[in-house]
């Protein structure tokens, strides 16, 4: 057997329970990982990726069990090792780095306490030791203040840096496995860039074997040796990083480089009175202003796509416009007439015209509700539509957003696919034959492909129904392809307003031009080449 | 900290502001009771003219909402009154009392929260084996008796066998040791009853948070189950278990009556049934009165410690 080889996975299996019956996720997949090699594990939502990433380290999420196979980690059988084994390598010799740092961190406990929890209980160091340790993992993740940071609960450090002291905290024993599952995807762009140099430095400095688990190509191309492409607990293919870039061999895996390649055609500008109009807004809760003199206009059928980082304020503009959160000053117009500040003041034809589409489509529809109740109770609301006329409406929208009515009108929310369920949010908005949506991350709890799927569908809405949409989103390459212009907001203000081929072709802000080049492009030294061209700048 | 200092006056004023309110209603009760204190007192042979002249001495005559303020005045500076049956002031008659069921409900407090927290975390950690499923279903059963039959069963057992008394008596010799002895059955009998609450709240609370990410983390670096349990579960789940020990300590306090029936203990609940057998009305109001007091404070202490034990709130930035 080859010395070099530190996990040698053969024929795994495993199995999820749902009510009394075990159904298949993981499908008979080998896995094999060198010593300081990094892995990619690229797959949609359902593919296993962290189900197999969790077995590495011998452990089964609870309702899963490991059903075949072996999983032999340095010569330790981790099938077959008993719990007190597996559990002396865990966050020893493997460690785990969960997506959500802010979930995983326990709140009532200070970061540098659950970083030295590991290494004093695995009896790898002691307490003074490992704090003193922490402090210096600290400074190569290239966190703000190493010596105080640790001191601080998990509620009062930043996303991005949580992030890093969980890659510093799995780093504590000095493991020869880090499993990354999906690190950086609840991350922004800027900060994702950030996250990723200091996790690829620190895993080539200490050369620590990894399995980089993640939907993003992109992100993978700058992150592994090796990519292996999994659907539905099956493996597709396995290949060297550059190679399997360069030439894919499977359907699937084309398909999967091929997303991003929808693009709506771009709406003539806008004439005439704008559907609505924001104009000097500024508004914010207690004594905070979030936003500050924001103002731009969406005309009919075209898409104005407003970006920024978490806390820019895209979600309380569009609590301005819905009249969820009056503003202290400036007015939203819609069709050229002042709408009243609070939604309580407006009339229901004014409430009407302006509907939302939520992000997580699971959390905005009533689980209770069947789809006729979920659609149908706007049309009644607002339309006055009653009895066949009603139904017959259900059954328009459910078509309208491609659902069989038959099939689907008495179904439950759980019952549908998460796109599914986003296209019922879009038939919701759209039942009140509204003049304006405004689309909150939509796509971004979505697949892909099924992000490709709502997107057409949106585009085909809007050119149907002459709907202006405001499209709130942090994903750049969503606003490649269906915006007309881009709102670039940081903190609160407007930092630069466009239509979208002059600001991307030529941005002229600082701020914008480091949030495109942040977007991690599918180029395996794309990273390289940005980190050497940003320390020529500084 | 200033913000703890400032939310624990704002609760003592709403916790004034509830305990007036409830004076009204005591006040209130009270006039409804049926009944004539003055015929109580001097019994069915007495004229209408004594009658009416101690009903004006006592000032039955004044309209309720004088002889609401009269009292209410009094109860600010300390002065319940005079007991109208013993004609003793009720300071002096409640106060004793008072002590004693301080003593019991912590008394029942110190076996009833540690065990209960033992078991429910004890229940969590091994949750769905026999131990969680016998120690729920004991516990059940405990809390579906009657307080009183508890209590006589206690005595078939322990006191008839001699191992403990099963009466309380209190006289100005007995120790602090005698004490425990003696109060024993009642306190058990009262962890009996009381135990299931809270281990059971212990246990879901606990439960309830083992899906969070971070409890898989902890699990994830190598932690034991009972670590897991103890250090990274317990910690987040106080404010729950903090709040249900605080309701039952109330219930210790104002809740015990007929327990210190069977076991002719002299504390606060049977001097209440007395006082309104004897329609002693300042009497009744005082102790009410008391009981309100003790629901307020508890409350107000477990949302002081909830707050202090959850660093989310204690350090904001």
């Amino acid at each position: 057997m080859d010395r070099d080889i530190l996990l040698s996975i053969k024929g795994l299996r495993i199995d999820g329970r749902s009510g009394d019956a075990w159904h298949p996720i993981v499908k008979g997949v080998d896995l094999t990982l060198h010593r300081g090699e990094v892995l990619g594990l690229i797959g949609e939502s359902g593919a296993g990726k962290s189900t197999l990433g969790l077995a590495a380290m011998g452990f089964a999420r609870d309702g899963c069990r490991i059903s075949g196979g072996t999983i032999d980690f340095d010569g330790i059988d981790l099938r077959t090792a008993p719990e007190a084994t597996r559990r002396s390598l865990r966050g020893k010799r493997i460690a785990y780095v969960a997506q959500s740092a802010a979930a995983s961190f326990n709140p009532a406990h200070r970061l540098i306490g659950q970083y030295c929890e590991g290494p004093v209980v695995h009896g790898v160091m002691s307490r003074e030791k490992a704090e003193g340790d922490a402090v210096d993992l600290y400074r190569r993740m290239r966190l703000p203040n190493p010596e105080d940071i640790g001191f601080r609960y998990p509620h009062q450090v930043s996303g991005g840096q949580l992030q890093r002291a969980m890659t510093a905290m799995a780093m504590s024993c000095r493991p020869d496995l880090i499993i990354f599952d999906e690190p950086t995807t609840a991350l922004d762009v800027t900060t994702q860039i950030e996250v990723l140099a200091a996790i690829r430095d620190i895993v080539r400095q200490f050369g620590t074997a990894a399995i980089y688990i993640t939907h993003d190509l992109a992100v993978v191309a700058q992150m592994a040796d090796r990519i292996k492409v999994l659907l539905r607990g099956d493996e597709v293919e396995e290949a060297d990083t550059r190679s399997m870039l360069a030439a894919p061999r499977e359907e699937y895996t084309r398909s999967l480089w091929a997303v991003r390649s929808f693009a709506r055609p771009e709406q003539p500008p806008g004439r005439g009175t704008p559907v609505v109009s924001v104009r000097n807004v500024t508004a914010g809760y207690g004594a905070v202003d979030v936003l500050r003199n924001v103002s731009f206009d969406i005309h009919a059928r075209r898409t104005v796509a407003v970006v920024g980082e978490s806390g820019s304020g895209k979600s309380t503009t569009a609590r301005v416009i819905t009249g969820l959160l009056p503003p202290r000053k400036g007015q939203v117009l819609m069709g050229g007439k002042t709408l009243p500040p609070g939604f309580k003041g407006r009339s229901r034809d004014e409430l009407r015209q302006c509907q939302m589409i939520y992000q997580m489509a699971d959390t905005a529809l009533n689980p209770r509700l069947r789809l006729r109740e979920l659609i149908g109770r706007p049309a009644e609301m607002y339309l006055g539509l009653t009895g066949k006329a009603l139904e017959a409406r259900i059954r328009d929208l459910l078509a309208l957003i491609e659902l069989e009515p038959d099939t689907y009108i008495d179904r439950l929310p759980s019952e549908l696919s998460g796109g599914q369920k986003q296209r019922i949010g879009i038939a919701r908005a759209l039942a009140a034959e509204p003049q304006l949506i405004i689309c909150d991350e939509v796509t971004s709890a979505l697949d892909q492909i099924v992000q490709e799927g709502i997107l057409k569908l949106l585009d085909r809405l809007q050119g149907e129904l002459n709907l202006a949409c405001m499209f709130i989103t942090h994903d750049l390459a969503t606003v490649k392809s269906i915006a007309d212009e881009v709102v670039v907001m940081q903190q609160g203000v407007v930092v630069e307003h466009g239509p979208k081929a002059a600001l991307f072709a030529d941005p002229k802000q600082d701020y914008t031009r480091l949030l495109l080049s942040s977007v991690p492009e599918m180029d395996p030294d794309w990273l390289n080449r940005l980190l050497a061209a940003r320390g020529e700048d500084a | 900290m200033t913000g703890l200092w400032r939310m624990i006056g704002q609760r003592l004023l709403l916790g004034m502001l509830t305990l007036f309110i409830i004076s009204v209603v005591i006040f209130g009760a009270t006039e409804l009771l049926p009944g004539d204190l003055a015929r109580e007192l001097l019994g069915q042979s007495a004229t209408e003219e004594t009658l009416a002249a101690l009903r004006e001495q006592l000032g039955l005559n004044d309209p309720a909402p004088v002889r609401y303020w009269n009292w209410l005045t009094g109860v600010l500076q300390g002065d319940f009154g005079l007991s109208m049956a013993t004609q003793k002031p009720i300071s002096e008659l409640v106060g004793a009392r008072l002590g004693n069921t301080l003593f019991l409900a912590l008394y029942a407090a110190a076996l009833s929260i540690p065990l209960s927290l033992l078991l429910g975390v004890l229940a969590a950690l091994w949750r769905n084996s026999v131990f969680d499923r016998a120690s729920n279903a004991l516990a059940l059963t405990a809390i579906s008796f009657p307080e009183f039959f508890v209590a006589y069963i206690l005595i078939l057992w322990l006191a008839q066998t001699g191992l403990f008394p099963s009466m309380v008596r209190i006289t100005g010799a007995t120790t602090t040791g005698d004490l425990l002895y003696s109060a024993f059955l009642p306190a058990l009998t009262l962890t009996l009853v009381v135990t299931a609450h809270m281990m059971r709240m212990t246990r879901a609370a606990i439960i309830n948070l083992l899906a969070s990410p971070y409890i898989e983390m902890a699990r994830l670096k190598g932690m034991s189950p009972m670590r897991v349990v103890l250090r990274h579960a317990v910690p987040n789940a106080l404010a729950p278990i903090i709040n249900v020990v605080a309701l039952n300590l109330a219930y210790l306090i104002t809740g015990v009556v007929v327990v210190e029936v069977v076991f002719v203990y002299p504390g606060l609940g049977q001097l209440m049934i007395d006082a309104v057998t004897n329609r002693d009305i300042p009497v009744v109001q005082a102790i009410a009165l008391i009981f309100a007091a003790a629901y307020v404070l508890l409350n107000l202490l477990a949302d002081v410690l909830s707050t202090v034990t959850n660093p989310r709130l204690m350090h904001r930035t």
